[in-house]
């Protein structure tokens, strides 16, 4: 976007097309997170409601209750900032914006459509997972710094849980990294175009339990429920963010709703395809650059309008799975993690591996080779 | 007249300063956490210099193994050691005469081979130069990992075409070396339970 908007600029104004550039990126990614946040704590109390068989919100803002998550905004914004007399208060205040900096930087990296990314990377999957996996500093920070037994708690099981599942989190993103032969996520996901039976989770049968295992590491490294043991409302109080209230209390859980989507817009481009729908509509149309500059625009809009559908479709997953399940014990959570999802995604690792040697093509160029 | 803003030098600037800023600031505060707190900041200021300098892959894995990783461990080990909340940290003078010594010898050893090598400080380049260090450094390294350099496709002196033959077996031998440390910093830092009243009658256990 810089080179675009250079054209326009005489040479010594390189500087301003730069800055331009970042601010929209900036802008662009601040709003799509903000409206991720917005939507999704509506979301969650509407179908934590009928999960429980009650109705959730209902009055603000006409029948289904849309505008909650402002009002929720409003009261938390007037509500008072309060510091604890035992905390550090430096890193007590510093905490929620450490957090939320770690999952809102992942952004930087997600393409949402073919090329539609603010920073272009080739090592963009490894980037977004050592990203993400920075979130837990705020957290352990928050912990610590607020003085206080269960917030002291809750930190140390939010560190114990995070560092043991990135490592089947990596093994997992690992196998279609190594399927698709890049780590360049938009090359990652072009890779899938042209229809559901292209996307990687249907490349082999290795990568299809995989995603299973890539989706229980994800919930378990945003914290969401059965998972939730750094915030453990039922035991610890609220964990981590027990002494926390108003403004810095909710950079929290924007920080958590903005994670949840990078991951689950993650694993939709590892393994659902990214922005290529379950059929090739875009390329049917002919939305493709090659016709016409707005033609791809509009594919583009497509791919964006598929990604987001996904990733929401992740983020509701999680919120269903949340009201279903019961918490896990420290130790049950350690255990699926040890002795279930690291050898599970060690051998699909070796059974990808296996596979992408004997059929390079993957299952359908075998069975077409095998018919032709 | 145009204000053009050098945008890398800036932000170079900016990043270097917040890495020597919070060094020093590891150095000077007495709390523990913060001290932790701090050296991420340096830490992840240098992943912002790797960046910039367009390495990507080395400034992930700066952000991974040292900002993720170390102080993850680090968190993990004052909480698992203090004996009370909020561990302040006195150093004594001789301490801070001496390591004063030590760091300001370091620097001294480092700005002097910093300076000494004229292709560091950008001389005798051009721009073109700079832009062709610019290239993704990713696929390089992984490939001079197994022992292809592409940086060096022949080597004409044939008692160095050994040393090219990638860094695969040494890689694998630190990381096993590396996993044995883990082990055995794990085992010594499990909390050993003395026992104070002679140990329960031990019930024998049913299979479970």
């Amino acid at each position: 976007m810089a080179e675009y908007l250079k054209t326009f600029l005489p040479e010594s104004y390189a500087w301003l097309a730069y800055t331009a550039a970042a601010a929209v990126h900036v802008a662009l990614l601040f709003v799509l997170a903000m409206m991720i946040v917005a939507v999704s704590n509506w979301a969650e109390r509407k179908i934590a409601g009928r999960l429980q068989d009650r109705l959730g919100p209902t009055r603000v803002g006409g029948r289904f209750g849309w505008l909650q998550s402002v009002a929720d905004g409003l009261k938390l914004l007037t509500k008072e900032d309060l510091v604890p007399a035992g905390a550090d208060r430096f890193l007590f205040r510093l905490a929620p914006y450490l957090c939320f900096c770690a999952s809102f930087s992942v952004y930087l990296a997600l393409p949402m459509a073919s090329g539609w990314v603010a920073q272009p990377m080739n090592v963009a999957v490894f980037f977004v997972l050592a990203v993400a996996g920075l979130e837990v500093l705020g957290v352990i920070l928050a912990g610590y710094a607020s003085g206080s037994k269960w917030s002291l708690f809750g930190g140390m099981r939010e560190a114990a849980q995070v560092v043991s599942y990135e490592v089947p989190l990596a093994l997992c993103a690992a196998i279609p990294v190594m399927v698709a032969g890049t780590m360049d996520l938009v090359e990652i996901g072009n890779r899938q175009a042209g229809g559901f039976w292209q996307w990687q989770i249907f490349h082999d049968p290795f990568t299809f339990l995989t995603f299973f295992v890539f989706l229980t590491c994800a919930v378990a490294s945003v914290n969401r429920a059965p998972f939730d043991l750094a915030e453990a409302e039922s035991e610890l109080v609220a964990g981590f963010m027990t002494e926390y209230s108003g403004f810095r209390w909710s950079v929290f859980f924007m920080a958590e709703y903005a994670s949840m989507f990078a991951v689950s817009v993650l694993g939709a481009i590892l393994f659902f395809g990214g922005w290529n729908g379950p059929l090739p509509v875009a390329s049917l149309l002919g939305l493709t650059c090659e016709n016409h500059p707005l033609a791809g625009y509009l594919g583009g809009l497509l791919g964006l309008c598929n990604l987001l559908v996904k990733g929401y479709l992740g983020i509701i997953f999680m919120m269903w799975l949340r009201w279903t399940l019961p918490r896990l014990r420290i130790d049950q959570v350690m255990t699926v993690c040890l002795k279930y999802c690291i050898p599970l995604a060690a051998a699909m690792l070796l059974g990808a591996m296996l596979w992408c040697y004997a059929l390079p093509g993957g299952l359908w160029a075998a069975v077409e080779n095998f018919g032709g | 007249m145009s204000v053009a803003i050098q945008w890398h030098s800036l932000f170079f600037l900016l990043m270097a300063l917040a890495a020597c800023g919070a060094a020093l600031a590891v150095v000077l505060s007495a709390n523990v956490v913060r001290m932790a707190f701090w050296l991420v900041v340096s830490l992840g200021a240098v992943a912002g210099l790797f960046f910039l300098a367009g390495a990507d892959l080395v400034g992930t894995l700066q952000l991974m193994v040292y900002v993720g990783g170390t102080l993850v461990l680090l968190v993990f080990g004052v909480m698992l050691t203090a004996r009370q909340p909020f561990v302040d940290m006195r150093t004594a003078p001789t301490q801070w005469l001496v390591a004063a010594l030590v760091g300001a010898s370091l620097l001294a050893v480092l700005w002097q081979a910093a300076l000494s090598v004229d292709r560091w400080a950008g001389r005798g380049q051009t721009l073109a130069d700079r832009q062709a260090q610019a290239e993704p450094t990713a696929a390089p390294l992984g490939l001079a990992l197994v022992g292809v350099r592409v940086d060096k496709p022949d080597q004409a002196d044939p008692r160095l075409r050994d040393g090219m033959a990638g860094y695969l077996l040494p890689f694998e031998v630190i990381s096993v070396h590396l996993v044995v440390v883990l082990i055995g910093a794990a085992h010594l830092a499990r909390a050993k339970r003395r026992p104070t009243s002679p140990e329960p009658p031990q019930t024998p256990r049913t299979p479970e």
